[in-house]
């Protein structure tokens, strides 16, 4: 059976978050607005106010009663959202990380931006990466189409009986967040339909007042160890129900995403490059062109960054010749890109091949065209066995 | 190798509210006890309030501590305004809590 087409409207990727939310009827929503992300939390509060949306809203005065709040809230047995960007990440830290051991089926939007200690309102995905040992699920989207429908799978993936586990959204801020681009926006029904398998689910742990029990108990030593395991292997289910869902969703909507990675033109490629979020639609664009100049390049963009998608990965590099990394954040004590060095701890699974990082777009500096051109010409002459450089900021030494 | 055998049945730092697992038996950690004066108890639930971990039981007409988390602070006997809780030795009582 197939889901309607769906009403398509011109909206931000901050309302297509916001529509995501709200199709996934919510119990509450509990959010701190802070730039880029303000407009969700706007958005919700119109959708609120003009009776679309049936969650209590929660106005909360700062992220870490947000975090808690809704991380409470899913404790409780409702399904909660939230949205935030950079500091008010950071401000709502321990709550993060106490999310994430209550095992609270939070889904949160993540919009990305530059962290302390240098003041920057602008984009970058450093505010993601410093969450990445948080024990969340972490997806990275590409554009506003893809932020609705994610959330929407991400509803279904957090909840799922044998996860259990909040995710968390990413978008760019400023490019995605305030670019309007058309999106179908599924009927409620439809996503009703598409969420309504949790309920077909044995029932999770929550807090009931006639079965009263404690939540977020003194762990000792292996009951300690014993619920870290728990929590890795539900991540590691992760993996595989996400592709599930993804897939799902394709046959029900319509659309769907590759699940943990989407691999474009890799097959027959030499060598690949490796990107995530707004960057993807451009390298898109450049892998095209050098494709019709014959150069056979092949893209991966990660989807799925925490838990890491190994398997993929290694599926889609095992056998290129070379791989570049485009990073919009920093791996600090690594001095090269985060994504990067994951990619590397693949290194004895791809193979003996040169792997390339690129930093770019930090603080919103654009990913241009140009700059993904050299980021192949360089991967593409490593990948013929010439010397390379390990590291590059782009921006940095187009400057020199 | 994934593992299968658990002590737990949940997913998560949850417990059972009467049950030990994950529960810290304070009670464990004490040297001294509170001991209440029945006859000298008025009721008033000073202790009940002051008791940090909040383990002052509440009887018909008096009140008494949870030994299983009372960690021996004293300050219930500190802020009885009668004088009806004192701290006595651990030493002093056996396995069954009588007074050797």
């Amino acid at each position: 059976m197939k889901a309607k087409k769906g009403e398509l409207k011109v909206i931000t990727g901050n309302s297509a978050a916001a529509y995501g939310a709200m199709l996934c009827r919510p119990d509450v929503v509990a959010s701190y607005p802070i730039t880029p992300q303000t407009e969700v939390v706007e958005q919700l509060s119109k959708f609120h106010a003009d009776g679309v949306l049936e969650a209590e809203m929660i106005e909360v005065e700062g992220e870490n009663s947000a975090m808690n709040a809704v991380a409470a809230a899913t404790l409780a047995g409702g399904r909660a959202f939230t949205a935030t960007s950079s500091w008010g990440l950071v401000y709502m830290y321990d709550a993060v990380l106490q999310a994430a051991g209550f095992r609270a089926p939070v889904v949160m939007a993540n919009v990305n931006r530059e962290t302390p200690g240098i003041l920057a309102v602008s984009s970058g995905q450093q505010d993601m990466i410093q969450t990445r040992d948080a024990g969340w699920i972490q997806v990275i989207v590409e554009n506003s189409q893809e932020i609705l429908d994610t959330i929407i799978m991400a509803f279904r993936l957090a909840e799922d009986y044998d996860i259990q586990l909040p995710v968390m959204v990413n978008y760019d801020g400023f490019y995605i967040s305030y670019l309007a681009e058309g999106v179908r926006i599924p009927a409620k029904d439809d996503v009703d339909q598409f969420l309504a398998v949790l309920k077909t689910q044995p029932k999770r742990t929550i807090m009931d007042p006639t079965h009263p029990i404690g939540a977020g108990s003194h762990g000792l030593m292996t009951e300690f160890m014993e619920l870290r395991y728990k929590h890795c292997a539900a991540l590691d289910r992760a993996k595989k129900k996400f592709d599930e869902i993804d897939k799902d969703y394709g046959d029900f909507f319509g659309r769907s995403y590759g699940g943990q990675i989407e691999e474009y033109r890799t097959e027959d490629a030499d060598f690949v490059i490796l990107t995530s979020g707004s960057a993807v639609g451009t390298s898109r664009t450049v892998v095209d062109a050098k494709r019709a100049e014959g150069v056979k390049v092949g893209l991966i963009k990660l989807r799925m960054f925490r838990p890491f998608p190994q398997e993929k990965l290694i599926k889609a590099i095992k056998g290129k010749k070379a791989v570049g990394v485009i990073d919009r954040s920093v791996n600090f004590g690594w001095n090269s890109g985060p994504i990067y060095t994951e990619l590397r701890a693949l290194y004895p699974e791809i193979g003996p091949m040169p792997i390339l990082s690129f930093i770019d777009g930090l603080a919103s500096i654009d990913i241009t065209k140009p700059h993904i051109e050299r980021v192949i010409d360089d991967v593409a002459n490593a990948a013929k066995g010439k010397p390379y450089q390990a590291v590059t900021w782009i921006p940095l030494e187009e400057r020199e | 190798m994934a593992i299968k055998k658990f002590s737990s049945k949940y997913e998560a730092a949850w417990s059972d509210a009467n049950q030990q697992l994950l529960c810290l038996d304070t009670g464990t950690w004490r040297t001294k006890r509170p001991v209440v004066n029945v006859e000298k108890c008025t009721y008033c639930g000073l202790c009940a309030i002051y008791c940090p971990p909040q383990c002052m039981k509440i009887m018909p007409d008096h009140f008494e501590p949870d030994l299983n988390f009372c960690k021996g602070c004293g300050v219930c006997a500190k802020e009885c305004l009668r004088g009806a809780i004192t701290m006595m030795p651990e030493g002093d009582f056996d396995n069954e809590g009588k007074k050797g």
